[in-house]
């Protein structure tokens, strides 16, 4: 199957800044893709180009549709939670699930009303009356009963407490995710996400710095536990990161050779937000 | 058409204030001030002695009424009806003034935009949703209301003279409400064509701004007129100051006030002819009303307003939440 995504040359520039610098990837059906990088790097507008909510220059192909052009078309093939709970705050959730209904050929009603019925949200009840986990739950509910090819998520879960965060990705991988459906995830919170991602890319500064599935990740880079006399020996390999634990010295290595880490210490696989934080090193600087 | 159906029923959802209680509220307080007007008239008439139609002098001249008499009192009865609509229209310029201004911004300022732009809903149909709530769905709510407040006044008047003994009922039947109906309704179509330019100014100032629509949609005819009529005084460059207050500012903001095309939109003399010259009274009449579809000004109205609206979809399309 043909990838979901195509981009090439996505460049996007706002008066003073450039949000995109020529940027190119794929992204194949099937995946669920995790977006990451700091505040400002481009993420959003990333995000917005896809879903023909902003302007560009360059190429992009998103399930055969030009999203500058076909926008309302595409949208029968994509759902969209962004950032913030943006739901209208004068709706009320009856009034909201018939309008989907109505307006959107790929919504199953009753889909959304069992997922309804797992939360205590009522049928009368206003956005505005809601929390913000609420307002959540109900998007999601509209979202997962959407058969879309293309689910896009940003920052979904910010501002929720750890019960609506765990939540809300076990219900998005038990009820909706398969290999059928594409994911792409935009979080700062790495460590929530980080089990179920299988495809990395970091942005930073408009241009994509890593773009890889986890495997590669996994054996590309290394983090070996190193003992303080050791540890010169460490630093000649290059290691991207250096920290200290325990008196002992963590190195995070970049596409070096396993056999001679595995002499100098325990080695083991990064984490993403440790591999996140080395490769992001001076970017508020 | 399933789609556009709802999306003008979202807007109701949303608007619901504004489009339904707003007239409701309004025809509720104008029947209000009619019983505490009749009531006023009561004490006052009780306590200084005078006992309207107790003497049967109402029911003498009604009864010496000749056909022609007749047709004015239905006339009479007919003015009453539409004076709780005037009042409903004048507020009906306001919401869809206002709605206009909001329609295109709000959902951009509390970023709900995210949302309906997750849908599978063009940029042009959202638009024309809005389009055809401000000019047709509005003005209908707006029109069943006033009919039924001015039933209820005539119902009210009609009660109160039969407790001094006065039977006023068959004269009620000489009003025309089928007829203020279908008047009233069909100026609906002039309206939508009438106030086209005002809609598309504001729904572009909504689509366009980035803060403060109001200011914008306000403040640009406004501080133009106030330029050209500075140069005016001082006699400079000879600019049409009273053409552009009379046609762009107060063509382009005020034409949301259903009523205005046929105030300022015809000839006078037309219509001053007709009313003179027949024995129809009806100063609503469509063949009287539907003159304004001889004006230029209409149409030079339409074709702007629709050059406006391409703007509005335009600016819907690219502009986003920041």
């Amino acid at each position: 199957m043909s990838a979901v995504i195509t981009a090439s040359g996505l460049s996007k520039r706002y008066k003073s800044s450039l949000a995109l610098d020529n940027v190119s990837f794929q992204i194949a059906p099937g995946r669920i893709v995790g977006l990451i990088g700091p505040n400002g790097a481009g993420k959003t507008t990333a995000l917005k180009a896809i879903l023909g909510l902003t302007d560009f220059t360059g190429e992009l192909n998103v399930l055969g549709f030009d999203p500058r052009k076909q926008r309302d078309k595409l949208m029968g093939d994509v759902c969209f939670i962004a950032d913030v709970a943006v739901l209208p705050r004068w709706i009320r959730v009856h009034e909201v699930v018939d309008f989907v209904a109505n307006v959107h050929p790929r919504f199953d009603r009753a889909k959304c009303e069992a997922f309804l019925a797992r939360t205590k949200l009522t049928a009368n009840q206003r956005v505005r009356q809601m929390s913000k986990g609420m307002i959540v739950q109900l998007h999601l509910a509209l979202v997962m009963a959407i058969d879309a090819k293309l689910l896009i998520l940003d920052e979904p879960t910010l501002g929720l407490d750890i019960l609506y965060r765990k939540q809300f990705y076990q219900n998005l991988l038990e009820d909706y995710f398969d290999e059928n459906k594409t994911i792409i995830v935009t979080t700062h919170q790495v460590e929530e996400v980080e089990h179920i991602l299988t495809d990395l890319m970091f942005i930073r500064d408009g241009k994509i710095v890593l773009d890889a599935d986890m495997d590669a990740v996994g054996e590309r880079f290394i983090e070996v536990m190193v003992n303080a006399d050791q540890a010169d020996a460490a630093r000649q390999l290059k290691p991207l990161d250096e920290r200290q634990v325990f008196g002992k010295s963590i190195f995070l290595f970049d596409g070096a050779n396993r056999a001679v880490l595995e002499q100098l210490g325990e080695t083991r696989r990064p984490s993403i937000s440790d591999l996140f934080v080395a490769t992001m090193k001076g970017t508020y600087a | 058409m399933k789609t556009f159906y709802w999306l003008v029923k979202r807007e109701f959802w949303e608007h619901r204030g504004g489009f339904f209680w707003a007239p409701i509220i309004t025809g509720g307080v104008f029947l209000l001030l009619n019983i505490m007007g009749i009531i006023t008239a009561e004490v006052l008439g009780a306590s200084h002695g005078i006992h309207f139609g107790a003497s049967g002098g109402l029911h003498n001249v009604m009864s010496e009424m000749d056909a022609g008499d007749m047709s004015k009192v239905g006339f009479a009865l007919d003015l009453a009806m539409y004076s709780a609509t005037a009042l409903l229209t004048v507020v009906l310029g306001f919401v869809v003034f206002f709605y206009c201004l909001g329609a295109l911004y709000d959902d951009r300022r509390d970023r709900s935009i995210l949302f309906w732009k997750s849908l599978p809903i063009s940029d042009t149909s959202t638009v024309f949703s809005k389009i055809i709530s401000a000019t047709v769905l509005a003005p209908i709510i707006a029109v069943v209301v006033g009919i039924v407040v001015g039933m209820l006044q005539l119902l009210i008047l009609a009660i109160t003279l039969s407790f001094h003994g006065v039977n006023v009922w068959h004269l009620l039947l000489m009003a025309h409400p089928f007829r203020i109906m279908v008047n009233l309704i069909g100026y609906i179509p002039l309206y939508v064509l009438w106030a086209l330019p005002s809609v598309g100014w504001l729904l572009l100032c909504s689509a366009w701004a980035r803060n403060k629509p109001f200011l914008w949609a306000v403040a640009l005819p406004v501080a133009t007129g106030l330029v050209i009529s500075w140069f005016g005084l001082m006699g400079l460059f000879n600019l049409p100051t009273t053409w552009f207050w009379k046609n762009i500012v107060q063509r382009g903001l005020f034409s949301t006030f259903p009523g205005t095309g046929s105030l300022f939109g015809v000839n006078g003399e037309s219509i001053a002819h007709n009313v003179a010259g027949g024995p129809n009274m009806d100063f609503m009449d469509l063949t009287n009303t539907y003159q304004l579809l001889a004006s230029p000004n209409l149409w030079m109205g339409v074709v702007i307003g629709c050059g406006l609206l391409a703007g509005a979809i335009w600016f819907r399309r690219w502009r986003d939440d920041s």
